[in-house]
């Protein structure tokens, strides 16, 4: 069925090999214990590098787009801009504002970073380099992730600002309709995937991924999870609750130093997360691309590790994001509420029911062309 | 037809007296001012129904204010009227705020600066000043001792409390104080730091939810008291605060002030300063228009955009650079032509920039113009009728945008305008989208008239000869330009010095402010942004 590959550079062999190693020298409890510890060192390390690589890259592809050079003093073609500017944040005072709501105010950023890092480790970076494979990690991505709104919920509460104020609301109204669109959207999948672990759902797309596997159904649910995961990240032309222009920055205008850090930092993981997941649901995660028969292509593909695959999947999509992001004007808030309500929230359900049917019928490709 | 005019202004009111100077001249006394301009705004054959300029003047034995009146179907018909009151102590004269809207803004600022009060606005705080600063900077016994109005570091509350005069139907004077805006409002400050106000502006705005209900605009944040310092200062020094008033419309705003001059003492100027001229003035245009729409597309959210536009101006800029050393604040033109002449390869590089302008203007419709969301954001929003946009004075790409033709150029033409041949680009919707596309079109017809100039340069001087000392004859003096933004245009009341008695300059960007309360009301927040960049306003043009 699957095929062995001889996969040398997997990290999944250096993981199982350290694994059998502790096991064979200590007690089942401290294996564990050890275990635990080194991974949640290696997600927050790997959260905190992912962001300053996405924001050297997105500020490098900006400028690209925008006729400029960006960065490119610090370092060979500023690869230590974000390092630097990274110190800075770290370093810079936290300024405490008059007649804020005190302890709300700094609670806000951690609901915003502590969402993000939960999803994080739901998320199958590549074979055997998932934290936690939940038999229900749709539904847990999905709940985990709408926590970061009452961060900026309160944000704009407690900052005793009346920019911020409007700027949460907005950020609340616009969350909560976007989040119904995205939801949908994983769920036709889920449909189609008969699953909500991500392990499986993987598995099951070895040689068809899901949106060609669902084709009209699936391609239509991956536009408007884009559509949907994009206005969640709250990034243009969805970026309201910031609305440099009108609202100055919105809901984190007050912030300062590592707590407005924290926001920035979010705001790029939310836009990683956005695309893994979008990756693992529609786009085989961190599978190769596979041809049913095809072996010695397959090999060849294989000989890459699964989590180049991933990387690159997830990078593809967080370009069409920046691409999307720096081409178009901001949308307004009625506009953007009728976007939802209006269009995408009727055409989801309509798709849910067309994917149901497809299933039912057997006519999806797997079906039709017997793909395994 | 000036007959008929006479006619018409004596028959309202018998003791006018008319004179006939640089223009029509019309002295009132103040009760019967309102009665005059109403008629003049309403009689069918000569309408009067644009207020220019408004300008108050200390003449010594008396406090006065000075309209310029004219026609909105065509501009080069023109009417001065005066009046003016000798009490110093408690000037009153009667407002004409209930007939052209522009007036209200401009009686403030009359208030604030010679402390003539205006019975019947509706609104009588000082504009650009705070209410309790001592003195009337404007009055020639003005006194400027720094003690008297100290810098303060205090922090002081906004009062939102306008007093006001009015005149009861039978014919008493009730002061009053009125609210700005309801108890219960939610008033945000727009500015006076703010990214997208384009300078220091303050608009309090009041909201319900996202909606705007009320705009209450506080100027005056950077306001440097040109008129008063060119009080002080010889001809040649003023030019250079023309170029500090809209700096994006630097170069013309030079060029009417050097014109009015020019005209006031007879100099010829050459023909190549002013082949010069025109070439600059109509990069200028371009520049600030490129600079608008760069500006507007970074109102609604667009970065890319933004950078575009600035990538473009950069070309014009180094042209300007070559030609003089300046880039922002050219100070090309003085009185009598330009200080330099242009560079040897001046002719192949502006015309080399024609073509890839145009190339670029393509590329601006393709990436922002047709787009969904800007349609979205743009299309009839903002919307200014045609009689709105004459009550309050929008001229410029503003004006045209809702079918008013106001272009000076084609109305009153100067320099070389006679002689080039270009489109006045009209739009009925009045929108904040036919704003945006009246400015690329601009782009296209200043374009469109550099190409036809810039084979032509004939040879010869590029400056007149002028005295050392440049000394107006006594009397009054006006000239009107059209700025990138709208009408530009200089007042000089001259008595014969070196120095202006009193200098005034019309600024475009007042009336568009003074247009904002009006259009964006009901709009959405982000519309209000969004229709500030397609107005366009630059407001050290405002806070002069």
């Amino acid at each position: 069925m699957i095929l062995n590959y001889s996969q040398p550079l997997e990290i999944s062999n250096l993981t199982s090999w350290f694994d059998q190693y502790l096991r064979s020298n200590l007690s089942e409890f401290w294996t564990l214990l050890i275990e635990f510890v080194l991974v949640g060192i290696f997600l927050l390390a790997a959260y905190a590098v992912i962001a300053l690589i996405l924001i050297y890259a997105e500020r490098k592809i900006t400028a690209f787009f925008q006729a400029r050079l960006g960065p490119n003093r610090v370092g060979k073609w500023g690869l230590l801009q974000s390092v630097a500017d990274m110190i800075k944040i770290l370093l810079k005072e936290i300024i405490r504002i008059n007649r804020s709501d005190r302890f709300l105010f700094f609670a806000a950023p951690f609901f915003m970073i502590v969402a993000s890092m939960l999803t994080f480790g739901a998320i199958p970076f590549g074979k055997g380099l998932q934290a936690i494979d939940f038999n229900i990690g749709v539904l847990y991505v999905t709940a985990v992730s709408s926590l970061g709104i009452i961060g900026v919920l309160l944000a704009g509460w407690s900052s005793n600002n009346k920019y911020s104020m409007i700027g949460a609301m907005r950020s609340g109204a616009q969350f909560i309709s976007y989040e119904l669109s995205s939801g949908f959207a994983l769920m036709t999948i889920v449909v189609l995937a008969g699953t909500m672990q991500f392990s499986q759902m993987i598995e099951g797309q070895r040689f068809c991924w899901n949106i060609f596997n669902g084709h009209i159904s699936s391609i239509i649910a991956f536009v408007i999870y884009l559509i949907s995961g994009h206005a969640e990240t709250n990034r243009g032309p969805f970026d309201l609750p910031e609305a440099e222009s009108e609202l100055t920055a919105g809901y984190h205008t007050e912030y300062s130093g590592l707590q407005f850090g924290f926001y920035y930092l979010a705001e790029y993981l939310n836009m990683f997360i956005i695309a893994s997941i979008a990756t693992t649901v529609f786009l085989g995660g961190y599978l190769p691309i596979q041809i049913q028969g095809w072996d010695a292509f397959n090999g060849i593909m294989g000989y890459i590790p699964s989590y180049v695959w991933f990387f690159s999947k997830t990078g593809f999509l967080i370009f069409l994001s920046l691409w999307v992001r720096w081409s178009f004007p901001r949308l307004r808030i009625d506009q953007l509420l009728n976007l939802e309500w209006k269009y995408l929230l009727p055409i989801n359900l309509v798709n849910l029911l067309l994917m149901v049917i497809l299933v039912l019928t057997g006519l999806t490709l797997k079906n039709l062309f017997g793909i395994l | 037809m000036m007959e008929k005019i006479k006619k018409l202004i004596l028959d309202t009111v018998a003791e006018a007296v008319i004179e006939e100077k640089q223009k029509l001249t019309v002295t009132v006394e103040p009760k019967k001012l309102h009665l005059l301009v109403q008629t003049l705004r309403d009689n069918k054959t000569h309408s009067f129904d644009y207020l220019v300029n408004l300008t108050g003047v200390d003449r010594g034995e008396e406090l006065g204010v000075d309209y310029l009146l004219c026609s909105s179907a065509d501009l080069s018909k023109e009417v001065v009227l005066k009046t003016g009151t000798s009490d110093r102590e408690n000037p009153l004269l009667y407002s004409i705020t209930d007939l052209f809207e522009t007036a209200h803004f401009n009686e403030r600022e009359v208030f604030a600066l010679l402390g003539i009060r205006f019975i019947n606005n509706p609104d009588m705080r000082k504009f650009f000043l705070n209410a309790d600063w001592v003195g009337y900077p404007l009055r020639k016994d003005y006194d400027p001792n720094p003690e008297l109005n100290p810098v303060s570091i205090e922090s002081k509350d906004m009062v939102d409390i306008a007093p006001r005069i009015l005149e009861t139907s039978d014919g008493k004077l009730v002061e009053e104080f009125v609210n700005i805006f309801e108890d219960d409002d939610y008033i945000i400050n727009i500015g006076p730091q703010h990214p997208s106000t384009h300078g220091v502006m303050h608009f309090r705005t009041s909201l319900d939810g996202e909606i705007v209900k009320k705009i209450d605009v506080h100027s005056g944040y950077i306001h440097r008291g040109i008129e008063k310092l060119s009080e002080s200062l010889t001809y040649p020094q003023i030019l250079h605060f023309t170029d500090r008033l809209d700096y994006l419309s630097a170069n013309i705003n030079r060029h009417a002030l050097c014109m009015c001059v020019e005209k006031a003492i007879d100099i010829e100027v050459p023909e190549r300063a002013q082949y010069i001229r025109v070439i600059m003035d109509e990069l200028t245009r371009i520049d600030s228009h490129l600079l608008a729409w760069s500006a507007m597309t970074h109102d609604l959210g667009a970065t890319t955009a933004f950078i575009y536009g600035m990538r473009e101006r950069e070309i014009i800029l180094d042209i300007f650079d070559k030609t003089c050393g300046g880039r922002l604040i050219i100070n090309q033109n003085v009185i009598g032509g330009v200080m330099f002449d242009i560079y040897a390869d001046f002719q192949k590089d502006v015309k080399a920039f024609i073509p890839y302008m145009r190339k670029k203007l393509i590329e601006y419709d393709r990436f922002f113009s047709h787009n969904v969301i800007a349609l979205g954001r743009t299309q009839g929003v903002g919307f200014m009728s045609k009689d709105e946009a004459i009550s309050y004075a929008v001229t410029g790409p503003a004006g045209r945008a809702s079918d008013w033709s106001c272009d000076i150029r084609k109305h009153i033409p100067y320099s070389l305008y006679n002689q080039v041949e270009f489109k006045e680009i009209l739009r009925k919707e009045g929108d904040a989208y036919a704003r945006y596309l009246n400015r690329l079109d601009e782009i296209e017809e200043s374009l469109h008239i550099i190409e036809q100039l810039i084979d032509n340069i004939p040879q010869g001087d590029f400056c007149a000869k002028t005295k050392a000392i440049i000394k107006l004859p006594e009397g009054e003096y006006y000239e009107r330009v059209e700025a990138a933004k709208g009408e530009f245009g200089v007042f000089i009341e001259s008595r014969g010095d070196k120095f202006p008695y009193r200098l005034k300059f019309r600024s475009p960007s007042m009336a568009l402010v003074s247009a904002m309360p009006l259009i964006c009301q009901g709009e959405k927040i982000a519309d209000l942004i969004g229709i500030g960049g397609s107005m366009d306003y630059v407001i050290p043009d405002i806070d002069r």
